[in-house]
């Protein structure tokens, strides 16, 4: 009996030797994706990316609801970075809207930007570090995030999903006495960061395992499109907060992390260092902050954007996102498109990952910065 | 928190306990005392002493103990209570289930956590117990292309050879299960059937997380076993024998470790390969292997595999105790047991026990015990340390070591050990001895 098959199909022969293997959905070691692999003994013959497995159609949700309603929904991508995700949307919007933002608004924003993305790498941290089998590294960031989740909770209201940017600026001011906790706690958490150093960063087998392993060289990393940390680890100086400041960026004090080995290792140590620079950052912010003034400028009730369209990105936890936002003279956005860094980076995740030993692929993988839930948006 | 259940009522409680005994003497009365009074009448009953032993007079003896003391005794000496409970299996279990207990605690504090608290309200004493509990629950689920009987058989077996394993270690002077003269190669024996155990099952589960765990765990118990060998080969060397309680003798007034540091430092490595303990845990890397060839198994299996994996835990500690830390030996700290309790008796108000039975356990057994678990204790505690520190090592960089710098070191310690003995420092006639 022949079976036909449809046009398009057809069936593959696979070498005995070669062994297929699913990671993921259900796999502790894959995330919320499926990585369709291949192994040769020991080596990684081909890795193909399989993502959609939590697509939610936030873009099309954008288009139903208006500017306003569509906030609480657009950061649940990566509710660990949610300020992140919203900003460039906020900044879209007035674009669109014409809104000045006022100047406190500016700074309070930068710090809840910068607050969130510490947590988001610290989470990060936490995974590379039990991928690699490093249980302290697991515990010790998913513990000390507590610092800013517990700030961001005095800011917004909110321990993960804070809704706490708005287009005009942010939702309520901030909490008296913040400023000293705020910066008592980030220095506290400086501290902590040099810890990590000792225990992870220096610690010898891991150098062993990392260094050399999924190296992406600088053409590579520009002709795969790849972005944030990836980009900066494989030397390129690349950081929308330095070559398009937004907001208040261009007036605050930090330096971007570049590397240039383009290795795991690199690519593990870039957000780890970013982290110092996300502490200045919010150190100077509290300094050149107003004290006092208005955080949010009103819209009018169901506010309408003109025949316009409009793009604008910033730098997350895990590379530029860009929102490119299209009006028709309609309450609701006619389209929302959202492009985010998770996706870019997993494109290079087949290069990186062929003629790997199947014990690089977490670190190769999560080193990667990918955020599955946000790729599939 | 433990929550009593809500709707609790004591009155109800206290009232369901009194229809308990109720049934109990009523079912007992009716059932079982005929029964026995029928048995009773039919059996004929031994004289002994020139008195017929009826079962009342049976409970007598009893509770007199210079009569049950020294049965007691002589059951200690039996080969059944070495097994279940002293230097065996009861023994074994028993620190084994201490580890579990220490090694949460201290990797929680490690790691800036607190680790189990409630179970058992002081510091959650009482959570491996849950645990073991909630394994026996569960349902046991087998995959439906399994080969069902290797399967089965592979935590029986797991746990059968970590029993032998621990059934060699020498606990006191005289108080070990087995001791055979080639004691040492016994545990060599031994430790070969571990990662066959691992193939078989991972092969038989039929998945193939379990077929590349159990292919790592091979690779890396094969490349272990040899610098294992070789680094032990310094201790035979110097003390002469291959029989553990010899070996421990031997040790009397020096520990090997002073002469072979570099054998120990490898034999430490060694262990922690062959209990598959991070840096070295490969066979269940969770990233990319799942559970390796422990995946498919559920419940008590794996609570079966769970206690093998601590027993081999303990029993590894022990033999590094054994051959390098000096076993037993150690100064006197136990206090003599008191006399008067023999000669005297104890007197409480009008009536006055005497003991001929006592002493249980001498003096020299009870410190030697002493001495090893505490030595023991210490080397689990150096085993478990690497968890709280090291990320796990790549397969090739596992093999790289085991291959080619430890059988290097190993064989190092070995001339280290021949130059000992035949400069004359050591060994028979040797300086120090």
């Amino acid at each position: 009996m022949t079976t036909q098959l449809p046009p398009g199909m057809n069936i593959e022969t696979v070498d005995d030797k070669i062994m297929t293997l699913n990671v993921g959905p259900q796999h502790p070691g894959s995330g919320h994706m499926r990585l369709i692999i291949k192994v040769d003994g020991d080596y990684i013959v081909s890795c193909d990316p399989d993502p959609g497995y939590v697509h939610r159609g936030e873009e099309k949700m954008a288009e139903y609801r208006n500017y306003i309603q569509n906030i609480p929904h657009l950061e649940r991508p990566v509710i660990h970075d949610s300020s992140n995700i919203l900003y460039p949307y906020c900044l879209g919007v007035e674009e669109l809207l014409g809104i000045e933002v006022p100047e406190r608004a500016k700074y309070i924003r930068v710090i809840a930007a910068e607050l969130n993305r510490c947590i988001y790498i610290l989470y990060w941290l936490a995974i590379y570090g039990i991928f690699l089998g490093h249980s302290t590294m697991f515990m010790w960031p998913a513990g000390d995030r507590e610092l800013f989740i517990d700030l961001l909770e005095a800011m917004s209201g909110a321990r993960v999903t804070h809704a706490y940017l708005v287009p005009g600026g942010v939702r309520n001011d901030l909490p008296s006495n913040f400023e000293e906790r705020c910066l008592r706690q980030v220095e506290y958490f400086e501290k902590r960061l040099k810890e990590y150093e000792a225990v992870f960063y220096q610690n010898p087998l891991l150098k062993a395992r990392t260094e050399g392993s999924g190296i992406l060289s600088r053409t590579d990393a520009i002709r795969l499109g790849t972005t944030g940390s990836v980009l900066r680890a494989s030397g390129v100086d690349f950081d929308v907060r330095k070559k398009e400041p937004y907001d208040v960026y261009e007036n605050l004090d930090f330096q971007t992390i570049v590397m240039k080995e383009g290795d795991s290792y690199a690519r593990s140590r870039v957000p780890y260092l970013e982290m110092f620079e996300s502490c200045r950052i919010i150190k100077d912010a509290l300094r050149k902050m107003p004290k006092s003034g208005s955080v949010r400028t009103k819209l009018k009730p169901n506010p309408k954007g003109g025949n316009d369209e409009v793009y604008r990105r910033i730098e997350s936890g895990r590379g530029a996102i860009g929102y490119y936002i299209v009006s028709n003279n309609r309450p609701e956005p006619y389209r929302v498109k959202i492009s985010v860094g998770s996706f870019r980076n997993l494109i290079c995740m087949p290069y990186l990952l062929k003629g790997e030993k199947l014990g690089n692929m977490p670190a190769v993988y999560w080193g990667l910065n990918y955020w599955p839930v946000e790729a599939d948006r | 928190m433990s929550t009593i259940a809500p709707q609790f009522r004591l009155s109800r409680f206290i009232g369901s306990l009194f229809d308990l005994i109720f049934w109990v003497i009523l079912i007992f009365s009716l059932v079982g005392l005929p029964i026995v009074f029928i048995v009773l009448f039919y059996i004929k009953l031994p004289v002994i002493n020139n008195q017929l032993m009826t079962p009342y007079l049976a409970m007598t003896w009893m509770a007199d103990p210079s009569r049950t003391l020294p049965i007691v005794k002589n059951f200690m000496h039996t080969t059944i209570f070495k097994v279940m409970a002293f230097p065996g299996f009861g023994f074994a279990a028993l620190l084994a289930a201490a580890t579990i207990f220490v090694e949460r605690k201290f990797l929680a504090k490690i790691q800036l956590r607190v680790g189990p608290l409630y179970c058992g309200k002081i510091e959650g004493i009482l959570q491996l117990m849950g645990d073991g509990f909630k394994l026996m629950s569960k349902e046991i689920i087998i995959p439906a292309k399994a080969d069902k009987p290797i399967f089965w058989l592979g935590p029986l077996l797991f746990v059968g050879a970590a029993g032998a394993f621990v059934s060699l270690i020498p606990v006191a002077p005289g108080w070990v299960v087995a001791n055979p003269n080639v004691g040492l190669l016994a545990v060599f024996a031994v430790i070969g059937f571990f990662p066959i155990i691992a193939v078989l099952t991972a092969w038989a589960a039929n998945s193939k997380w379990t077929f590349i765990g159990g292919l790592r765990a091979l690779h890396q118990m094969v490349a272990f076993e040899i610098p294992l060998i070789l680094s032990l080969l310094g201790v035979v060397i110097l003390s002469g024998s291959l029989n553990l309680s010899h070996i421990v003798e031997s040790q009397e007034h020096f520990w090997w470790i002073a002469f072979l540091p570099i054998g120990a430092i490898v034999f430490f490595i060694t262990i922690l390969a062959e209990l598959e303990r991070v840096p070295f845990d490969l066979p269940e890397a969770e990233s990319e292997i799942v559970a390796g060839w422990l995946t498919e198994f559920s419940g008590m299996m794996y609570g079966l595999i769970q206690l093998g994996t601590y027993l081999k835990l303990y029993a590894f500690a022990g033999l590094f105790v054994v051959l390098f830390l000096g076993g037993w030996n150690g100064p006197m700290v136990w206090p003599p047991f008191p006399q008067d309790i023999i000669t005297q008796g104890i007197t409480i108000g009008p009536v006055t026990a005497k003991f001929p039975g006592l002493p249980l356990f001498d003096q020299e057994m009870l410190n030697g015990t002493l001495w090893f678990v505490i030595k023991t204790v210490g080397v689990i505690l150096l085993i478990l340390l690497p968890r709280g520190v090291f990320p796990r090592v790549r397969i090739d960089m596992i093999l790289h070591t085991g291959w080619y710098k430890l059988i290097g070191l190993a064989f190092i310690n070995i001339f280290i050990a021949l130059g000992l003995l035949y400069a004359g420092v050591l060994g028979p006639g040797g300086l120090l001895q």
